[in-house]
């Protein structure tokens, strides 16, 4: 059987990955994307802890159904806004949409 | 970790998570890029089922792969004008880097056995005895009854269940109400 | 309380006037109409409340103060007071009365006032209908109600203080209305100089009714007047006053300066002709029926306290009496004089009421109580009578001169010799008075020009106006033969004669003196005897040269007080104000003002009687003659109350009585005793008359030219002549002596000296300081708390302009620092575990 570790270490890279393109992807959308990693990554975790912890209680599936949830919320509002920016400014590049600043 | 079946259908789809990830960070063109998430994301599912998840796994290729992925579709077709830029990533990538690989290494040294080594003793006894042992019982498949039952039993998650339905109303109502085009 | 009432009908005479000048002036101004009908119902009333009252004293027993020392007056005096101040230990009270004298002035004035009012309707309608000055007519009525309230309530005064404030408005009023063509100079400046001239007496007067009060502690007529305590203490030098003289002396000095001021009496007399100014129904009032009568009224009123410890009937003459006893003799006498040498109308008539005041003024400085209130009678008769027919006369004229005018030819203007500064253009002002020239002006400081006549004004331009102006004519010489003193049939005569035979005493009734000189009773006969003279001279002068003869000027030719229009020529609109360039001319005379002999025959409304038609086309020559005609009847009748008793042949119309002798006479404590009978005095009148009429008649009878010198001019030679014209320079030598000394105090000592190098230096020094204390204090400010205060702003300015760059709006930037943020502080809680 695979160890539980391994599962965490696969969640943790997706993490990271998903840091670095939130940090550093010029395109919004792309951000959007490297968001959904991350919540991969912490639905991996969810999941795998209830498997080797606590498979008899059913909550940590549930909480991944609402990070489910909370992800397709996320990505329609998200997209939505990015569409309006476009739509506004004919870019979806997030460097140039930097009016709040000094 | 001896080479099973199991063992190996967990290296394919690790691999195909991280690799998928990895592409969606770096790949250039925004439409590749969207189609490896869809990827990464299928491995994510592979990895429910094999952490005897069924549900979360089917829902994971439907809500995903079926409703966010294709969304992210839609909006890059609608934005397509912009693809293809000269740079993928902005100027201060290399700083996100070594942000990304310390947090990586921190998070390893936290949740894994690697960091048993740093400090001589185990850091983490709880889930190096898990693995150590890899005795963890044979867990009857999780029904879909179950998982409903816990969304709509009083002892369960009702009332988290009623807030995250309305929060999906408000975002898509919210959703609505800002892509759409202005009347003027 | 009962308004009916004799007693509290006083209250209301003075108050339908006063009334009319607030409703004119706040509703109905705009109307001509309603502002004509306002103003004279106001005086109608008055007028009907004054005369039943009046009427109402004659049939009342024992009216005013019966037998000596017995005063009731109570009982036979009307009157009413309410307490106006309380003073403590004694209240002011304000109220009126009627007493014998108030009763003969209520008789004259609201009658007077009456006619002057009706025929100011008919008088100012010619004046500019035109906007802006629409509401002139308005104005000038409601300053002539407030005149009139303020002479009434003057009139039914039972006290110095209300009769003062009477004295005071009437003094504004008058002001109001000489300056009431404020766009000329000379009407302003004319109008300065009587309220200027008016107020130094005032405040002389002001100073003697303090002094009064003080020593009585009460202002109220009869409480002093009829009060032998008061009189007798107040008359005694050693009880009262002070350098010898008593306290009724200093006191009756100061009021009879007041009169002096007001009556125009010399050496304040110099504003009265130039009061000329005003539209003649101003002169009326002022010169007949208010302003100058109150002045005189005023001493008659307070003559008690005058002759207070002394006795004129005695040649026991007290100061007050010495001083109006000269004043009036040199008045009289010097006005006269100045008479004879005008050539306007209307000052001929100024001179000549300055010369009459002068008879009053006089008369009362040798105790002719009743023969002074009987002058003063009957002149405000004769002489409102006389202005409003010199007004008829100028107003003939312009007529006349519109009508050459109309003609194209040129209306005459004359240069007066001596005149330093021509005007050369004919545009007159209306009604003869000066031309409406900004570069007129007198010339200073050598020759006030005060011989300016206008060319209505000028007598010399008339002649034969009798042919022209008939009912005028005639009813000027009714005033002309009053103030010339005609015998037997003028009231003028039989008023004249009574203060001549006054002032005869001293021959008639010598033993009465006792010793004493009766020497201001020889004064004053003298005087008064020449200036009778002198003024039979130059009335039947003024009326030769107006009337009789032939026209000598193309304006008299065409004289007349029909209202003719003169077709297609705007400057005779001009002249009246019309406006009638918007309607046709054939409209137009349906709705003229001045109506057309000629078109309203054909315009006259075919039946029933419309008063608004009336109004506006008819009613003028009638509003302008009838006051002449009943003031006529009055001018040569109203001496007939007066006659002595034992006026030969007269005998069976006066029944032994004098009638305004004993009613007036009852006015007094002790009634003066009734003049021994003698014809020296009627010699005296008739004498002075028929010199003087003769001797006028002789000399202007005869038809003369124009141009032609005048015979007093030739037989006095020009040098007298110019000095006459001009009031023997005497306003020269008061500019020279009370003006320019203060002038040059004020200018060099007062403003060059002191205010400029005294008080200014003084000033700018402290000026000076305070400025540089400003600048230290100012340079404090500037480095300490500006710089404090700047400072810290600048400080964060700074810090925030490095720092903002941190701010980029580069979302990604700032999830960056959150990260490192958040490993670093992981990092923390991770080395801890080891």
């Amino acid at each position: 059987m695979v160890p539980l570790w391994m599962f965490l270490m696969v969640s943790a890279g997706l993490f990271s990955l998903g840091v670095f393109g939130v940090l550093s992807r010029r395109n919004a959308i792309a951000i959007l994307m490297s968001v959904e990693l991350m919540l991969n990554a912490a639905n991996i975790n969810l999941v795998a802890f209830w498997r080797y912890l606590n498979p008899d209680n059913i909550a940590g599936q549930v909480f991944a159904a609402f990070v489910f949830a909370v992800a397709a919320g996320e990505a329609a509002v998200g997209l939505a806004l990015i569409l309006a920016i476009y739509r506004n400014r004919q870019t979806v590049i997030v460097e140039d949409v930097n009016l709040m600043k000094w | 970790m001896e080479l099973t079946w199991e063992s190996l259908a967990f290296l394919i789809f690790s691999a195909m998570t991280l690799g998928g990830g990895f592409a969606v960070v770096t790949q250039r063109n925004l439409f590749h890029a969207a189609l490896f998430l869809m990827l990464s994301l299928f491995g994510t599912a592979g990895l429910f089922v094999l952490l005897v998840a069924p549900f979360l796994a089917a829902v994971q290729v439907l809500v995903y792969i079926g409703a966010i992925a294709i969304l992210i579709l839609f909006a890059i077709m609608l934005t397509r004008r912009i693809m293809g830029l000269e740079t993928t990533l902005n100027s201060q990538w290399p700083v996100a880097l070594i942000t990304m690989v310390i947090l990586f290494v921190s998070l390893l040294l936290v949740l894994t056995p690697l960091g048993d080594n740093v400090s001589g003793e185990r850091l983490n006894a709880t889930f190096t005895e898990i693995d150590k042992e890899s005795e963890v019982s044979d867990v009857s498949f999780t029904t879909v009854a179950a998982i409903g039952e816990a969304f709509s039993t009083r002892n369960g998650f009702v009332l988290p269940f009623e807030i995250v339905s309305l929060l999906l109303t408000a975002a898509l109502i919210g959703a609505i109400v800002v892509a759409r085009e202005d009347e003027a | 309380m009962d308004w009916l009432n004799a007693n509290n009908l006083p209250w209301l005479i003075p108050v339908p006037p006063l009334v009319s000048f607030a409703l004119i002036v706040l509703f109905v101004g705009r109307s001509k109409l309603w502002t004509s009908i306002v103003a004279v119902t106001s005086v109608f009333l008055s007028f009907i409340m004054a005369w039943s009252l009046f009427f109402h004293t004659t049939v009342t027993d024992k009216f005013g103060v019966t037998e000596a020392g017995e005063h009731i007056y109570d009982l036979h005096i009307f009157g009413s007071d309410f307490t106006w101040m309380d003073l403590g230990p004694t209240a002011f009270k304000m109220g009126v009365a009627v007493d014998p004298l108030t009763a003969v002035m209520l008789f004259m004035v609201p009658l007077a006032i009456l006619m002057i009012f009706i025929y100011s309707v008919g008088y100012m309608r010619a004046y500019p209908v035109g906007d802006p000055h629409e509401i002139r007519f308005s104005r000038f009525l409601a300053y002539l109600s407030l005149f009139g309230g303020a002479m009434l309530t003057l009139v039914v005064a039972d006290n110095l203080l209300l009769l003062f404030v009477g004295w005071e408005v009437m003094g504004l009023c008058s002001y109001l209305l000489i300056g009431f063509l404020i766009e000329k100079k000379s009407a302003y400046q004319a109008a300065v100089k009587a309220f200027m001239t008016t107020r130094v007496a005032d405040v002389l007067m002001l100073v003697g009714i303090g002094y009064l009060f003080v020593e009585t502690g009460t202002l109220n007529f009869r409480e002093i007047m009829l009060n032998p305590e008061v009189l007798e203490r107040l008359g005694d030098a050693n009880l009262t006053g002070f350098l010898g003289l008593s306290a009724a002396s200093i006191i009756g000095s100061f009021l009879v300066i007041g009169t002096v001021g007001k009556s125009a009496q010399f050496p304040l007399h110099g504003w009265l002709p130039d009061a000329m100014e005003g539209p003649t129904p101003v002169s009326a009032m002022i010169h007949a029926a208010a302003m100058v009568s109150a002045g005189v009224y005023m001493v008659i009123r307070m003559f008690p306290l005058l002759e207070a410890g002394g006795n004129p009937h005695h040649a026991e003459y007290t100061l007050p009496l010495i001083i109006m006893g000269v004043i009036g003799s040199v008045t009289a006498l010097g006005a006269a004089v100045l008479g004879i040498a005008q050539n306007d109308i209307k000052r001929v008539l100024a001179y000549s009421t300055i010369s009459q005041l002068g008879f009053m003024v006089a008369a009362l400085g040798i105790g002719a109580y009743v023969a002074a209130a009987f002058h003063l009678i009957t002149h405000a008769f004769f002489k409102a009578l006389l202005f409003m027919s010199s007004g008829a006369v100028i107003h003939s004229m312009e007529h006349g001169e519109q009508h050459m005018i109309a003609e194209g030819k040129h209306p005459p203007h004359r240069v007066q010799p001596g005149e330093a500064t021509p005007w050369g253009n004919t545009h007159l002002g209306l009604h003869g008075e000066a031309p409406d020239d900004a570069e007129w002006q007198p010339v200073m400081p050598d020759g006030i020009q005060l011989s300016f006549v206008a060319v209505p004004n000028d007598m010399r331009l008339m002649g034969g106006l009798i042919n022209r102006i008939p009912v005028t004519a005639f009813a000027m010489l009714a005033g002309a033969a009053s103030l010339a003193g005609a015998p037997l049939i003028s009231a003028g005569f039989w008023s004249k004669d009574e203060i001549l035979a006054d002032g005869l005493l001293f021959l008639t009734d010598s033993s009465a003196f006792e010793g004493h000189a009766p020497w201001l009773h020889i004064l004053v006969f003298l005087s008064l005897f020449f200036a009778a003279i002198l003024t039979a001279f130059y009335t039947t002068r003024m009326w030769m040269m107006t009337f009789l003869g032939q026209p000598r000027s193309e304006m008299a030719k065409h004289a007349t007080l029909k209202h003719e229009h003169h077709h297609g020529h705007d400057h005779a609109h001009d002249e009246h104000g019309h406006a009638h360039d918007e309607h046709g001319h054939v409209e137009a005379h349906a709705v003229v003002e001045h109506h057309d002999e000629h078109h309203h025959e054909e315009h006259a409304p075919a039946q029933g009687f419309d008063f608004r038609a009336w109004w506006s086309v008819y009613s003028n020559s009638f509003l302008m003659q009838a006051p002449l005609v009943v003031l006529a009847f009055f001018a040569l009748t109203a001496g007939f109350v007066g006659i002595h008793p034992e006026f030969p042949i007269l005998e069976w119309f006066t029944g032994g009585h004098n009638f305004f002798h004993e009613f007036v006479g009852k006015t007094l404590l002790h009634e003066p005793p009734g003049l021994p009978w003698s014809w020296l005095p009627v010699l005296a009148s008739l004498t002075a008359f028929f010199v003087g009429a003769g001797l006028g008649y002789a000399i202007y009878g005869t038809p003369r030219d124009a141009d032609e010198k005048d015979f007093m001019n030739v037989a006095l030679g020009d040098p007298v002549w110019h000095a006459l014209q001009n009031r023997l320079n005497l306003d020269n030598v008061w500019l020279r002596t009370l003006y320019m000394p203060f002038e040059w105090f004020g200018r060099v000592v007062v403003y060059r000296n002191i205010d400029k190098e005294l008080i200014d230096e003084a000033l700018h020094g402290i000026a000076d300081a305070a400025t540089a204390i400003g600048e230290a204090i100012k340079r404090f400010n500037r480095v300490v708390i500006d710089g404090v205060g700047d400072g810290i702003p600048y400080l964060i300015w700074q810090g925030g302009r490095r720092f903002r760059s941190i701010q980029s709006g580069r979302i990604q930037q700032y999830l960056l620092f959150s990260a490192l943020m958040l490993l670093a502080v992981g990092t923390f809680f991770i080395l801890q575990l080891f």
